[in-house]
């Protein structure tokens, strides 16, 4: 039967790929009027600079290749974020700051979930060159107003931040393995998993760490870090920050101090964004200082993106409905 | 509000979480073992039970058909948990994960570095990573069951399996030759829901992790 697709690949028909079009539209536009700056990266690109810095994480989701022309291995993007960080730190060599944007396809080798497309639409917005708040709150404002371009229902977020575990694991002097399987049972919250862990942490660590995974809900959650959390100074500030992103935001803002997606390559602020009518995130994002020094030049750095599907399948269009 | 569910399944695991859930309030309203019922509504407004598979429950949760459940350690740790968080350890249905072999068979030898070893199991994932972390070959060969027979008839050198009592090992003159880890049923919870329903979640973990340590008491206070 030729006419199948394989696995998680499919075709977008004319109702959907409607929806999809006038929202990348809006979204855009929004973008546009931020003096966000659009580029194309391409779909391919050598791994070696496909998967360094955020591609880190990304080596098994991404299809690979051998180019015919070079004989080097090619990967096709699993994510455009380090795409643009190396625009940003390479071709364009600006020294202020520097406001990108961009949309295209991805393609993912292994689906994120069972039910996930393998080839996500990706929408989002960077900003380059600065390393204060301002960039970050300027960042999630965008975002609500994008989800708001959608007009979708019950729009929240979740925020996070890295520096909270790092300076716990810094602090208490803990070995990088570690501090690997430490990440791994704080993602999934494996509060048992972690008893045993920490038992090769000094006393203080170790209560700290294992009050981490109770440390999600609202603005409580940030009084009790601030409690009962050892006096980190790198702490302190990120605290601070998530404090002052939930008063900036127009949508309700819920905390997770366990929260480290992405904890390889982010260096700051985290954040999930969720909406009624999508199971999981419809948009992801966050702090990366450190991105632009594997292509040469650190340079601060905060953006996000959307899952352009996701948020097209509850968006309703003013024409339509 | 909408209903929450909790994945389950019959048997030792229902058997033995029956006494946590009437200590969350939430006991099913009519006998939930015998009952052909797969969906089961229970004493706790908005809370009802789904009785699947043992090894299908982490796929409910993690696919957000449920947003609560109770999985097997061994089943958890052959799923890998993506999507999951695994907060509570109900410390029921305790067993050991063990590679077993027939008496006599020189284990040890068998698995020196860079050896090669026919593997008999249901637990695929989990045989794999340990015998890679070991540096040792493996051939897995998936079984659905019987897996003492494997060694006793030339199908695999050695199985990896749960067990409890070890009684079906010794009926079967096989001996556990190495254990790769205590496993015990963990509540389980779909990450998106925390997120997005945490009022209504929160307060039915921490009511399972205060039933959990009410009932384990001291043998989780020793470990």
């Amino acid at each position: 039967m030729r006419w199948l697709l394989p696995e998680n690949i499919e075709d977008i028909l004319p109702a959907e790929a409607m929806r999809i079009e006038l929202l990348r539209r809006l979204i855009l536009d929004l973008f546009f009027a931020k003096k966000f700056q659009l580029v194309m990266p391409p779909l391919v690109e050598f791994t070696d600079s496909l998967l360094t810095g955020t591609g880190h994480d990304l080596d098994l989701r991404t299809f690979k290749l051998v180019d015919q022309l070079s004989g080097r291995m090619m990967g096709v993007r699993a994510d455009i974020t380090p795409q643009v960080a190396r625009i940003d730190a390479h071709l364009l060599n600006r020294s202020g700051v520097t406001r990108l944007c961009y949309c295209g396809s991805v393609l993912h080798a292994r689906p994120l979930g069972p039910a996930a497309t393998r080839e996500p639409i990706q929408i989002g917005a960077e900003i380059f060159g600065h390393a204060g708040i301002a960039s970050d709150l300027e960042i999630q404002n965008l975002l609500c107003q994008a989800l708001a371009a959608a007009r979708v229902k019950g729009a929240r977020m979740d925020v996070g931040h890295v520096a909270v575990f790092r300076s716990l694991v810094r602090s208490g002097d803990i070995g990088h393995e570690l501090e690997v399987e430490l990440f791994e049972a704080l993602q999934k919250k494996d509060v048992p998993g972690l008893k045993v862990l920490t038992k090769r942490a000094d006393a203080k660590t170790r209560s700290a760490l294992l009050l981490l995974p109770d440390l999600y809900g609202g603005a409580e959650v940030l009084d009790l870090a601030e409690r009962k959390l050892p006096r980190l100074p790198e702490l302190q500030k990120a605290l601070t920050i998530l404090r002052a992103l939930a008063k900036a935001s127009p949508i309700p803002v819920s905390f997770d101090l366990a929260e480290l997606r992405g904890y390889h390559y982010h260096s700051g602020v985290v954040f999930d964004a969720y909406c009624d009518g999508v199971t999981g995130t419809v948009a992801r994002g966050g702090r990366y200082d450190e991105v632009g020094k594997a292509f040469g030049r650190p340079r601060p750095a905060t953006g996000f993106s959307i899952e352009l599907r996701s948020l097209a399948s509850v968006f309703k269009n003013k024409k339509n409905k | 509000m909408g209903t929450i569910s909790i994945a389950l399944s019959k048997g030792r695991i229902l058997g033995e979480t029956l006494p946590l859930l009437a200590r969350v309030g939430a006991s099913p309203m009519q006998d939930a073992e015998g009952s052909r019922k797969l969906i089961l509504a229970t004493a706790r407004r908005g809370l009802r039970l789904i009785v699947v598979r043992a090894s299908d429950v982490p796929t409910y949760v993690a696919n957000g058909a449920a947003e609560l459940g109770i999985a097997g350690g061994d089943v958890l740790a052959e799923h890998g948990g993506a999507g999951l968080y695994q907060p509570v350890d109900l410390g029921i249905a305790r067993c050991r994960m063990v590679v077993a072999a027939r008496r006599g068979f020189d284990y040890a030898s068998a698995v020196r570095q860079g050896a090669r070893l026919r593997i008999a199991t249901k637990y695929l994932n989990l045989a794999r990573e340990h015998f890679a972390a070991k540096g040792v070959h493996v051939d897995l060969i998936k079984l659905y069951g019987s897996m003492e027979l494997a060694p006793l008839l030339g199908l695999a050198d050695a199985i990896v399996d749960l067990v409890s009592s070890g009684k079906t090992l010794r009926a079967n003159k096989l001996a556990a030759v190495e254990e790769i880890r205590p496993v015990s049923a963990r509540l389980i919870v779909n990450q998106a829901a925390l997120k997005t329903r945490r009022a209504e979640l929160q307060p039915l973990i921490e009511a399972f992790a205060r039933a959990a340590q009410g009932r384990a008491g001291n043998s989780t206070a020793r470990k």
